[in-house]
């Protein structure tokens, strides 16, 4: 019998960003088991549902994240909104829609890079936060913070965008499509890349459907399913096709994210055009009673935000299902009989976000 | 737009590894597991999804009562429930994996909701003395 032994991963690792360990059981350089551990930065936000009030606990839910924190405010407020009976402006909808796009945007792109990063392509993710760049500039411009943009409130959003912005962001995407459109090539196209990514790390459909894997992770293996098909916000009067692939391996999970940004410039161009005029937020009186689970898609995959009121300013609790909690044990089961050099491309592949688990 | 109003069924423990069998066959997938702490007992909320469909199972129980796992049924579910174990101090009968207590890695032992109770709040930092001028010779 080949003699076992367990090589620690992380929590500290060069390629990844933020703490999650693996004790990864090895017989020579193949991986039989590997054993997740999180909890290094649990920062307990739905414990602060008891100190603050529900109105200011949207800046909390918007800190779960740096990256999709815009998506995790706004379905924070649309799980009070469903609770309290609040009957959002058509405006406002549409604003959530755009925001929520660009960040999904900054999302891929950041991964994109980081991506590359991992499998040594050093110009590849100069190129990728290059162009996410852009999308940060949208950002700050249209709501003040380029990582808390502090937009989503209650019943509405804070700002609005002018029509000449809109104007303005709608022929930057052409642009930012042009460039995306060649950054994504050599993602995709790349022979080096491919040699890389195709069959390592393989997620069966039937694996990511009953093991909870969501958004990429789940339709790179055919599970097609994506949260804005049930049309919350204004996602119901917008056309776009769910982007799946059917190999499962770490390529697939690549090729639905790179084409996913398309989906998404094309979503803010079709609410650019639909949006209409008029108020961007309703005022709110009285407190939540009631419970809600909200769910939304965020970039990582599926997104819940369960809200459960008293009639009192102060929640009796909050309970935020993020996606990459949910990514971990088909990440551990990919891993089971991987090499022990594909691991942190792997581990990269699910786009995992700790700072979303440890919320 | 409004969404349509979510049903929450709820059941005895006893009936839940049934219940969640059912949901298994029937092809729905399991979005999460969520506790709840209300006045001096937990709910806890089993969600499953089938095209869109959201359904809710939930079980009522004190800090004493053993939960039967699912993880037979859904292998994945092992990381909500030894989260609620962690966080809350639920009893969660034969997880495939049990970290026993370490997956969430808090500055307290866990049960963290209760622990965290005992736990005396940091007393400030003393303010720093004002350094003394230097008279001039």
């Amino acid at each position: 019998m080949t003699k076992q032994i367990i090589v620690p991963f992380g929590p500290q690792h060069p390629v990844l960003p933020e703490p999650i360990h693996l004790d990864l059981v090895l017989e020579d350089e193949r991986v039989i088991d590997a054993v997740p551990s999180i909890g290094y930065i649990h920062r307990g936000f739905e414990k602060l549902v008891e100190k603050r009030e529900f109105t200011e606990y949207t800046y909390i839910a918007e800190r779960t994240c740096g990256i999709c924190s815009f998506i995790h405010g706004a379905t924070y407020c649309q799980a009070i909104e469903q609770i309290m009976n609040i009957e959002v402006p058509e405006r406002a909808q549409y604003l959530r829609v755009i925001w929520s796009e660009y960040s999904r945007l900054h999302s891929h792109l950041l991964w994109l890079g980081l991506f590359a990063d991992a499998f040594g392509f050093e110009n590849l993710f100069m190129g990728a936060w290059r162009i996410r760049e852009r999308v940060l500039d949208v950002l700050e411009q249209t709501t003040g913070g380029r990582v808390i943009q502090g937009s989503a409130k209650i019943g509405g959003v804070r700002r609005d965008i002018s029509g000449e912005k809109l104007d303005a962001m709608v022929k930057d995407l052409d642009i930012l499509d042009r460039e995306m459109k060649d950054l994504t090539t050599v993602f995709l196209e790349d022979e080096s890349v491919k040699h890389r990514l195709r069959n390592v790390g393989i997620l069966s459909r039937e694996d990511a459907y009953h093991l909870g894997a969501v958004g990429p992770t789940a339709r790179g293996s055919g599970a097609a399913f994506d949260l804005r098909m049930t049309g919350y916000g204004a996602y119901d009067r917008l056309n776009f096709q769910l982007v799946t692939d059917s190999c499962g391996d770490c390529y697939s999970r690549c090729l639905v994210r790179a084409k996913e940004l398309f989906t998404s410039t094309d979503l803010i161009r079709q609410a650019a055009k639909k949006i209409p005029d008029g108020p961007i937020d309703v005022k709110v009186t009285g407190a939540p009673n009631g419970e809600f689970f909200m769910r939304a898609e965020q970039p990582r995959g599926e997104l819940v935000h369960y809200v459960k009121g008293n009639g009192t300013k102060f929640l009796a609790r909050s309970r935020i299902r993020t996606p990459t909690l949910t990514n971990i044990p088909p990440l551990v089961k990919i891993l089971q009989g991987c090499e022990l050099a594909d691991v942190p491309v792997i581990v990269l592949s699910i786009d995992p976000c700790i700072s979303c688990t440890e919320r | 737009m409004m969404l349509p109003p979510q049903s929450i069924t709820p059941i005895e423990v006893g009936r839940l590894v049934g219940n969640v069998e059912r949901f298994r066959n029937e092809g729905y997938r399991l979005v999460q597991i969520g506790c709840t702490k209300v006045a001096d007992h937990y709910e806890i909320n089993y969600c499953f999804d089938k095209d869109y469909m959201f359904e809710v199972l939930r079980i009522t129980v004190t800090a004493d009562t053993e939960v039967p796992s699912i993880t037979g049924m859904y292998w994945g579910a092992f990381i909500y429930e030894n989260e609620m174990h962690d966080l809350f101090g639920i009893q969660v009968k034969g997880m495939n994996i049990d970290f026993k207590g370490t997956l969430i890695k808090t500055r307290v032992k866990f049960p963290f909701s209760q622990a965290a109770e005992k736990v005396a709040t940091p007393k400030p930092a003393p303010a720093k003395a004002e350094p003394k001028k230097e008279e001039a010779p």
